[in-house]
């Protein structure tokens, strides 16, 4: 009797515990910015496949945690021990082996994604550093086809080169087809990207978060990194990696577009004498150092220590237009 | 069997001298003794955490609007980097190491630590290396600003150009700190090798004391590397070597090698004695043996050896090759499973015990919550795709505080509640303890869980400023922060005056199996009038078992104050 009431009580938790699970996994769409890349549709549904087993296994140790937090108290006068059970041999072997098991598919699944994502990444330094040996190794077990749209992407046109210079604090954007810079990222969609990434001083932090992949910007190297713009919109570049006073104002805006109106970017751009651009930290390190008003600025309550100067304003083709005053986007 | 040996000779004496347990001027010695060490760098290690606590106060009243308008940028970023240094160098080390200090020798029965002036040697380190970091505010070019990474290129800017910067008075107190590291981990697992009492074989040897001794071999294989990439970060920026300088042909991919090959393992130094302390506690409060106590103590020497093959999830982002994202990844995983298996252990132990909610089990079972969320969202991290969306957000910031201190600070309390009794021969006060608990725990959840979906968001970590669309959650971060800062109230309070006029107390006032219960409380300076001989393993409780054969063990289960002075003649 006291056995099957505990079989029942012990399925409906985990009929419960399931639902509950798969209820966050589509939650957990919700939890990002727009899918604005193909690479983005890949994590996202990785993600969903964590969170629901990762609330299984919450729920799964918190339930019966919080159970015995109930039910197990001692009464107020029993100064008595409880049995004194030690361990079980078997329990512990369940214990051990599920986990692993779980560890290792995760592992697999996660490697199967990146695969389809094929973002190549920091790739060159493996080509660079160890020849010939890792490719196969990792390329030959396993199916690697990229998913569906990136290949679509790849096998309609070009991969189109840009290449990306971070500093201390600005992101420069060089369409080398036309020859063109900006201090905006405009990125044609439905075509796969290849972005060089180049830094002229510190770590920086490439970091689209509607596209999910960031990678860093290291000097002294050139780091490719491909990526699947699937939505036309206007999303946000944050430098991730720190980088110094004004880390936090390295930010630039990602305006994703229609062929034809990207091209028509393009066009206008090249028609245009470059230009020195607005650059947040430039405007704020001007500001605090002006004669007169010593190292405070009016808006600041504790003064600062010196700091690295930023560089100057790039001189590009194209800027977004900003209100000098504008707030630290 | 006669029991009058456990009489402390201090009382006998009735004179307190320097050195006596009831003379509070032996804290402010050069003492070797290994308790009072124990409760020096209790006490230090305190007083930094609420200094590091500003800090994180300041930074969550400038995070609590989008703009930058509380401090200057530079000074934003001063406070970030001395935070997270106080709080893992000056905080949660040092505190870890005293309650080992205190713990370890009591709990195997030894008079002291192995090499007691080197211990003394350690401590006084702490100091001295805390104040140098803090010194750096007073100096013309303010504190380093790097973050506790210290990352080159943005640690070899030195804008002032001076000599003494703030960067270089970072490395030379993190290496004082290292220095320090090392020699007490050389004492720890010399201690615990050498100096276990007679009969206590290792399967005999407390899961807190194993914990200790995995912590501390990590200490011995890990800081050398983090010491060699502090001196060659110092000569970078004061002799100027090329190591990591980008413009001389340096790599500064091969500092996060050296920092990370260390700074990994290093967060497993300090949250394998928390775990250790969660298995000393819950057996005691739940009246029931430790379930799995072999598994257990295995496991965290397990998590010693894989930790040590895991340090490239820091960086997934780095310059780092597909081929080696992909070993890490598999290596970051296999971690949940010695740290699973503890989980399932300690739900094993409460479950079907006799369970008491005293504050330190209420803060054990607090921190057990919080590290099963932690560890989840860890192996989150460890899966490539998703690290790269979310490396240095703030679900990175989530995950780690809600170890630090969801477990390891909640662990920590709950280790300083259950041997105050035994620090102090006094007991704290039950009420302020768990308005303590309820204000941490709250204050735990409402900081640190925002910061996940503002993570996922896409809201970087290290900002002084951000977009407004991250306002909401930051505001109820900020509150959380402030009722942390207020939490720490009730738990001074509680401790000052218990200690001062708190109930007199048994020397077991928990009932509890234990080398360290069966002496007086405080114990005297040498621990044991005679060396206690280990006759059976830990946590028999239950079973009416002797653990000692020389020392009066009445059935612990029936006896509460029967061992106290006054009985004992
Ligand atoms: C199941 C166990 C754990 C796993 C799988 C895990 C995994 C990870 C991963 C992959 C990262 C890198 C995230 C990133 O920077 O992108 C990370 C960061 C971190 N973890 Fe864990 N972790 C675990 C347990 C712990 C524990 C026990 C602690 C502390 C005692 C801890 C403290 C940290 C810290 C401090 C960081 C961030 C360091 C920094 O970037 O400043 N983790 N964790
Ligand atoms: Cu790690």
């Amino acid at each position: 009797m006291m056995k099957l009431r505990a079989i029942l009580v012990m399925t409906i938790y985990a009929i419960l515990v399931t639902l509950a699970s798969f209820w966050m996994a589509k939650q957990s769409y919700s939890w990002f910015p727009p899918e604005a890349s193909a690479e983005s549709k890949l994590t996202d549904d990785l993600f969903s496949l964590f969170t629901g087993l990762g609330t299984f296994i919450y729920l799964g140790v918190i339930g019966p945690f919080i159970y015995s937090l109930i039910f197990h108290r001692a009464s107020k006068y029993d100064r008595s021990d409880a049995p004194p059970i030690e361990g079980n041999t078997w329990l512990e072997v369940i214990w051990t082996a599920t986990p692993l098991v779980l560890v290792l598919t995760l592992s697999f699944v996660s490697y199967r994604t990146y695969e389809k994502m094929s973002i190549r990444g920091p790739m060159e330094l493996v080509h660079l550093h160890v020849p010939q040996m890792i490719e196969p190794a990792y390329a030959e077990p396993f199916d690697s086809t990229p998913q569906q749209d990136i290949q679509n992407a790849v096998e309609t046109e070009p991969i189109e080169q840009i290449d990306v210079t971070a500093r201390q604090w600005a992101w420069v954007f060089h369409y080398p087809e036309k020859d063109i810079t900006s201090t905006e990222l405009h990125l044609p969609v439905d075509r796969r990207v290849r972005f060089t990434l180049r830094s002229q001083d510190v770590l920086h932090g490439f970091y689209i978060p509607a596209f999910r992949v960031s990678q860093y910007v290291v000097p002294n190297e050139d780091i490719n990194l491909e990526l699947t713009p699937v939505k036309t919109g206007t999303y946000r570049l944050r430098d991730s990696m720190y980088s110094g006073t004004y880390f936090a104002a390295n930010q630039t805006d990602v305006v994703v577009q229609s062929p034809n109106d990207y091209q028509q970017w393009l066009a206008d751009a090249a028609a245009q004498t470059p230009n020195s651009a607005f650059n947040q930290a430039a405007y704020e390190y001007s500001q605090s150092s002006e004669p007169g008003s010593g190292n405070t600025k009016d808006k600041v309550a504790v003064r600062g220590w010196a700091t690295i100067p930023p560089a100057p304003p790039p001189v590009v083709n194209y800027a977004p237009k900003h209100e000098p005053k504008s707030p630290p986007a | 069997m006669t029991n009058i040996s456990l009489e402390p000779i201090e009382i006998v004496r009735g004179q307190p001298y320097p050195g006596a347990p009831d003379n509070w001027k032996r804290f402010f010695t050069f003492s070797t003794d290994h308790k009072v060490i124990g409760i020096q760098y209790i006490v230090t290690s305190f007083i930094f955490f609420l200094v590091g606590g500003l800090f994180a106060m300041i930074m969550r009243g400038e995070l609590i609007t989008p703009e930058a308008d509380l401090v200057d940028r530079t000074v934003y970023n001063a406070l970030f980097t001395m935070h997270g240094s106080v709080m893992l160098f000056f905080w949660t080390f040092p505190v870890l190491v005293g309650l080992g200090n205190y713990l370890v020798p009591l709990m195997i029965g030894a008079r002291d630590m192995a090499f007691p002036r080197l211990n003394a040697v350690s401590f006084w380190m702490i100091p001295i290396a805390g104040i140098l970091m803090m010194s750096s505010f007073l100096i013309p070019g303010g504190p380093s600003q790097s973050g506790w990474w210290a990352y080159p290129p943005v640690s070899l800017q030195n804008p002032t150009n001076n000599l003494i910067n703030g960067q270089v008075l970072w490395i030379l107190s993190v290496a004082i700190s290292g220095v320090s590291s090392i020699m007490g981990a050389v004492n720890f697992v010399t201690t615990i090798f050498k100096m276990r009492a007679p009969g206590m074989t290792w399967f005999r040897t407390p899961a807190f004391v194993w914990s200790v001794l995995a912590a501390q071999l990590i200490q011995l294989y890990g800081l050398p590397s983090l010491t060699g990439g502090a001196i060659m970060l110092l000569l970078d920026l004061t002799a100027g070597t090329s190591f990591f300088t980008p413009e001389r042909g340096g790599n500064p991919i091969v500092y996060q090698h050296f920092f990370w090959f260390y700074s990994h393992p290093a967060v497993y130094v300090m949250v394998l004695p928390v775990f250790g302390i969660f298995s000393e506690v819950l057996p005691v409060h739940a009246r029931k043996p430790l379930f799995g106590y072999r598994v257990i103590a295995v496991s965290s020497v397990i998590i010693t050896v894989i930790s040590s093959a895991v340090w490239v999830h820091h960086m997934f982002a780095s310059a780092t090759p597909p081929w080696m994202r992909m070993f890490f990844m598999v290596t970051t995983m296999l971690v949940a499973v010695p740290s699973g298996i503890k989980v399932f252990g300690w739900v094993a132990t409460i479950w079907g015990g006799k369970m008491r909610f005293t504050t330190p089990m209420l803060f054990a079972l607090g921190g057990i919550s919080n590290w099963v969320f932690a560890g989840i969202t860890g192996i989150f991290l460890g899966s490539v795709p998703i690290d790269l969306h979310v490396h240095n957000t703030y679900f990175v910031v989530g995950h780690f505080h809600y170890v630090l201190y969801g477990a390891i600070v909640m662990g920590i309390y709950a280790g300083i509640y259950h041997w105050f009794p035994k620090m102090t021969g006094r007991m704290y006060y039950e009420g302020l303890g768990k308005l303590h608990f309820v204000l941490t725990y709250v204050g735990t959840a409402l900081i640190f869980l925002p910061m996940h979906p503002l993570g996922l968001m896409g809201m970087p970590r290290r900002v002084a400023s951000y977009d407004p669309e991250f306002a909401f959650w930051n505001v109820v971060a900020s509150i959380g922060g402030f009722l942390l800062g207020l939490s720490t109230l009730p738990f001074i309070l509680n401790m000052v005056s218990a200690w001062v006029r708190g109930e007199k107390v048994g020397n077991n006032p928990w009932r509890a199996y234990g080398l360290e219960w069966l002496t007086s409380s405080p114990p005297s300076v040498e621990n044991y009038e005679e060396l206690p001989l280990v006759v059976s393993g830990p946590y028999g409780y239950g079973r009416s078992e002797p653990l000692v054969s020389n020392v009066p063990n009445p059935d612990l289960t029936e006896f509460s104050e029967s061992l106290t002075p006054q009985e004992a003649s």
